[in-house]
């Protein structure tokens, strides 16, 4: 490392604020418990967009309009991008107050060939652009691609797992993303400060014994001091010296934006979280709106024009990963609101401005606006949240009472639903098991029942005609046994080639050197698999063979419970194989640097690609058809309302899945009420009473159907019409025709 | 066996002789279905029994389902009282509970017995949803432990009633003349059907109607006709015969909030 020069004076930017060991050591937390001003008040005195606000969004609409007829709009195809990739470029530089792009124009998409080289040529070809051939021949001659480390070391069971659909979404070809960097030490501290911290944590380690692990954090740390130096001079492109912390509101802004906008240029990850920066940047709105030198219509300016550089952060993605993930998602997950630990609330002035950029900009899918709800949340706040929801259909929210315990008060979300604390914590996403399949591959001795092929080999078919609990029960449980060493033995590889030819360096600058990583394992299915379950226990299945003896269909007799109407009987089952899984998981001897294993129940949008991959169930679902989102009951089953649904899906433990739990629920503004402060009233007592029976994540949607069938005909008229899937929101006339179907024919409850 | 552990609930007890023993017997109702979170039938969000049995038989009816009683399935007072009780907590905090239909006068004695567990022991906010038709089969201190009731009126007028409904409008305002006698609070639910009760006469007559009822009257919702009953026509094979009625635009129902408000009704 080189040295640097020592960080000048910060009380001149640190001026007006509460003192404390902040100043010394990074501390973000520290700073906001000493100077945050919690805001219990309602939405009187937020502003309308100003005219220029309206101009430049007038501007970029002309641009998204093109992207979405095009697919994409363009390509930075010449050069593998990096922090200092590009110069600077804007949407209009007269006018931005916020600047910064990823590449030199707006949304023009960079290519990020560490992850894979052949996720960057597939997803060229898609669009019409070649690669170029130096770029290929670099990554094929000269250094090697995540994706590539991966393919070398898995093994036969993995490649089939992957292959069939039992394991999918791994991140083995893409980005891991679901890292947050504390992006608001930037602002906070200025670059020199952080750089000098990264020195001194490398020059302790000048004496300890040279192990791998020691070797590769002093890696680590002198590949994050440069890509800091990165950051600095990708700054100064656009005219700023971030060398120093930022010394008004508008500075801090820019600053926590170009830090995370340092990583989007370098990292394709699957989930570019932004963190909870709009309660930390209050602080500066504060003390400007104090001194005078800010009005509130000005600090709305700043937070719209953050939120319009939020909205156009892109990758080039392939076709087969928009199957997955449908809608161009990139996950800016935003956490908003929550409370401290010492009982005082994180809601303030700003929590209520970026939720307004929802109405001062149209509704939008990114950023993922999450609130973090506790039932002790201003009601004022609570009762804005609703309104938001019942207006845009765009943000989610998550049990803050529920994560508090385990991430303290200054945790972020990562992605839909991964609670991790900034700059101290990261995951490596792991995607999801599908544990319908799993059943299946039970019942069919590990062959896979639409291949015909052998996935999991040595386990013996069920050879009765009728399903027998017992049987059925032991056989799967050996299969899931199966399937977690499987699933953590491709993790392992996946999240050691990553840190090896993709790692994050300005992510994890903005992090504590030692930080807790989890291992973020995921099931799809669990309602089809709970209610196949159900069946076998309440009703009688009957299996049907094919010619070759597999079984491939069921003839359910009778009745039985299903998991979405608050029936212990069938309930305790979704609880039961969340729980055994993660024990399955957690049972395994190895993770990849001593990470700790979770999960979460979650899909994305996957639930209907991982629907076609999968045969029909016990259940009485056919082959083929979509299984629920994350935690949800199966399409139609949850008979008994919104509330009942609710309660089912409150009742799985988030100890098990700490990663997350996904809860979808749609009404149409009817079903909340009749007169607009009805249904707001009602939406915060729902709201209020799923968090109190410990439900982690719901995404909120409230529309008539007819809205949905008529932007699928006239997608042009509904350029900005916005839904919430699971754990993320999607403009819906992005979504594939058969996703827009799933959403439309999803339950809507017409009451709530 | 270590995958997942059996319900730990005990398998339901068969009923028990002794019931059958009492001088009063547990009376058993039909059910059509519950609605745990239901937010336009009453103040807040409501739980709701929707009962079979009704002897209307409207021509927009969207429940035709419900109109026969044996279309429900049967169930004991205490079992009714089982299905609201992992909410009770949140009902009380965020609204109550309604008993809807069908029309839930049809099983009066067993709703009444309901009512009064709803309402005395488990403290609930109260509301039946009707149209009163059948009102002179209850008693006052029947409708003791009632907080609120939705009167449906059909029509004004009795000819159209008995057009849209199959029956006469009379005993509806007997029932409603008593509720204001007892002092009930009444919400009017009114279903607005393009050319069928949406003419300015018949809202002016509405008004005329209710006139004399105002001092119970709290609020007047104006519904919109809306098609989402008319699959279950067809799967139960009978004929509906508004075909050709589209629902109300949003102003015609503004404009009939109007009209309706201007007599100084609580319309919305």
């Amino acid at each position: 490392m080189t040295a640097i020069p020592k960080p000048s004076t910060f009380l001149a930017p640190w001026a007006g604020f509460h003192p404390g060991a902040w100043q010394t050591q990074v501390d973000v937390r520290g700073f906001i418990q000493a100077n945050v001003t919690p805001y219990l008040g309602d939405a009187g005195f937020l502003s309308g967009p100003t005219t220029r606000t309206q101009k430049l969004w007038e501007k970029l609409s002309e641009l998204l309009k093109i992207e979405r007829e095009k697919g994409v709009l363009d390509v930075s195809a010449d050069r593998a991008s990096g922090i200092v990739a590009h110069d600077a470029g804007y949407i209009d530089r007269e006018a931005e107050i916020i600047v910064g792009l990823q590449t030199d124009a707006p949304l023009k998409r960079a290519i990020m060939p560490n992850g894979g080289l052949r996720m960057v040529e597939v997803g060229l070809a898609a669009y019409g652009y070649k690669i170029d051939p130096a770029i290929k021949q670099a990554w094929t001659k000269y250094r090697k691609s995540h994706n590539q480390g991966v393919f070398d070391v898995y093994n036969n069971e993995a490649l089939a797992a992957r292959k069939s659909g039992i394991i999918t979404g791994l991140p083995d070809a893409y980005g891991r993303g679901r890292i947050i960097g504390d992006y608001r030490r930037v602002a906070l501290y200025g670059v020199d400060f952080l750089r000098a911290e990264r020195q001194k944590l490398f020059k302790e380690l000048d004496g300890a014994v040279f192990d791998d692990k020691t070797i590769r954090l002093r890696e680590e740390l002198s590949e994050q001091f440069r890509a800091l130096g990165e950051l600095r001079e990708m700054a100064s492109k656009y005219g700023y010296d971030i060398s120093r912390p930022a010394a008004n509101a508008r500075e801090a802004v820019q600053w926590t934006y170009f830090g995370y906008l340092a990583a989007i240029k370098e990292q394709n990850g699957a989930a570019m979280s932004v963190g909870r920066i709009s309660s930390f940047l209050d602080i500066y709105f504060e003390r400007d709106l104090k001194a005078g030198l800010l009005t509130e219509a000005q600090a709305q300016e700043m937070f719209d024009d953050l939120v319009i550089k939020l909205r156009i952060v892109r990758f080039l993605r392939t076709p087969e990963y928009d199957q997955l993930f449908s809608g161009d998602p990139t996950w800016v997950t935003e956490s908003i609101g929550g409370m401290s630990e010492d009982g005082r609330t994180l809601v303030t002035k700003s929590s209520f401005r970026v939720l307004q950029t929802l109405f001062n900009l149209g509704p939008a899918p990114e950023p993922n606006l999450t609130v973090l709800w506790s039932t002790r949340l201003p009601e004022g706040f609570k009762d804005f949240c609703a309104e938001v929801s019942i207006r845009t259909s765009a943000i989610q929210y998550e049990n803050d009472d529920a994560m508090r315990p385990y991430w303290g008060d200054d945790y972020g979300i990562a992605c839909c639903v991964s609670a991790m604390r900034i700059g101290k914590q990261m995951q490596f996403f792991g995607a999801r098991a599908n544990l319908a399949k799993a059943l299946l591959y039970a019942i069919n001795g590990g062959v896979d029942e639409k291949s015909g092929q052998v996935v999991a080999p040595g386990f013996e078919p069920i050879a009765s005609d009728v399903l027998a609990w017992d049987e059925v029960t032991a056989k799967f449980d050996a299969m899931l046994d199966w399937l977690a060493k499987t699933y953590v033995s491709a993790l392992n590889s996946i999240h050691y080639m990553h840190d090896k030819y993709a790692y994050e360096r300005i992510e994890m600058a903005l992090h504590d050197r030692d930080i807790l990583r989890t291992m973020a394992c995921g099931i799809a299915g669990l309602s089809v698999a709970a209610d196949s379950l159900s069946a076998i226990r309440h009703a009688k299945v009957k299996v049907i063979r094919n010619a070759a003896g597999l079984a491939v269909d069921y003839a359910i007799e009778g009745e039985y419970p299903a998991y979405g109407n608050n029936d212990d009987r069938v309930d305790e089952i979704a609880v039961g194989l969340a729980e055994t899984f993660m024990k399955k998981i957690a049972a395994q001897p190895y993770f990849y640097r001593d990470a700790m294993p979770t999960q979460s129940v979650l899909t994305i949008t996957s639930n209907v690609v991982y629907g076609k991959k999968t045969g029909s169930t016990p259940d009485g679902r056919r082959a083929g058809e979509p299984f629920a989102p994350g935690a949800n009951p199966m399409n139609g089953r949850d008979v008994k309302g919104f509330v009942a649904a609710g309660a089912s899906v409150a009742k799985l433990p988030y100890a098990c899945a700490l990663d997350g739990i996904s809860w979808t629920a749609s009404a149409t503004p009817d079903a909340l009420g009749r007169l607009p402060a009805e249904r707001r009233n009602n939406l915060v007592a729902c709201l209020d009473a799923f968090a109190a029976a410990s439900g982690h994540h719901v995404n909120v949607n409230v529309f008539n159907r007819e809205t949905l069938v008529e932007a699928m005909e006239h997608p042009e008229l509904y350029p900005q019409l916005t839904i919430r899937v699971s754990g993320y929101a999607v403009n819906f006339v992005k979504l594939s025709k058969e996703q827009q179907l799933d959403v439309i024919s999803r339950t809507f409850h017409a009451s709530m | 066996m270590s995958l997942i552990e059996l319900p730990r609930s005990p398998v339901r007890a068969p009923p028990s002789l002794s019931r059958w023993q009492r001088i009063d017997p547990d009376p058993v109702g039909y059910l059509h279905s519950v609605e745990t979170g239901a937010a336009a039938d009453g103040p807040g969000v409501r739980f709701v029994y929707f009962l079979s049995g009704c002897p209307f038989r409207c021509l927009y009816c969207h429940n035709p389902d419900t109109w026969k009683l044996a279309s429900g399935r049967s169930l004991t007072l205490d079992e009714a009282v089982a299905e609201i009780r992992p909410y009770v907590g949140f009902l009380r905090r965020a609204g109550g509970v309604t008993i809807s239909g069908g029309d839930p006068l049809v099983q009066s004695e067993f709703v009444g017995r309901l009512l009064t567990r709803l309402h005395d022991d488990l403290r609930l906010h109260t509301a039946l949803d009707t149209q009163g038709y059948l009102g002179r089969k209850v008693s006052d201190t029947w409708l003791d432990p009632l907080d609120l009731v939705l009167l449906d009126i059909k029509h004004a007028d009795p000819q159209a009633h008995r057009r849209i409904t199959g029956r006469p409008l009379q005993p509806t305002l007997d029932f409603a003349e008593r509720l204001v006698r007892l002092g009930k609070e009444i919400w009017i639910r009114y279903v607005l059907v393009p050319g069928l009760t949406d003419a300015r006469e018949d809202l002016e007559r509405l008004a005329a109607l209710l006139a004399p009822l105002s001092s119970s009257i709290t609020r007047l919702d104006v519904l919109p006709y809306h098609r989402m009953g008319v699959p279950k026509w067809s799967d139960l094979g009978r004929p509906y015969q508004l075909a050709n009625v589209t629902p109300p635009t949003p102003q015609a129902v503004a404009d009939a909030v109007a009209i309706l408000a201007a007599h100084g009704l609580p319309a919305c």
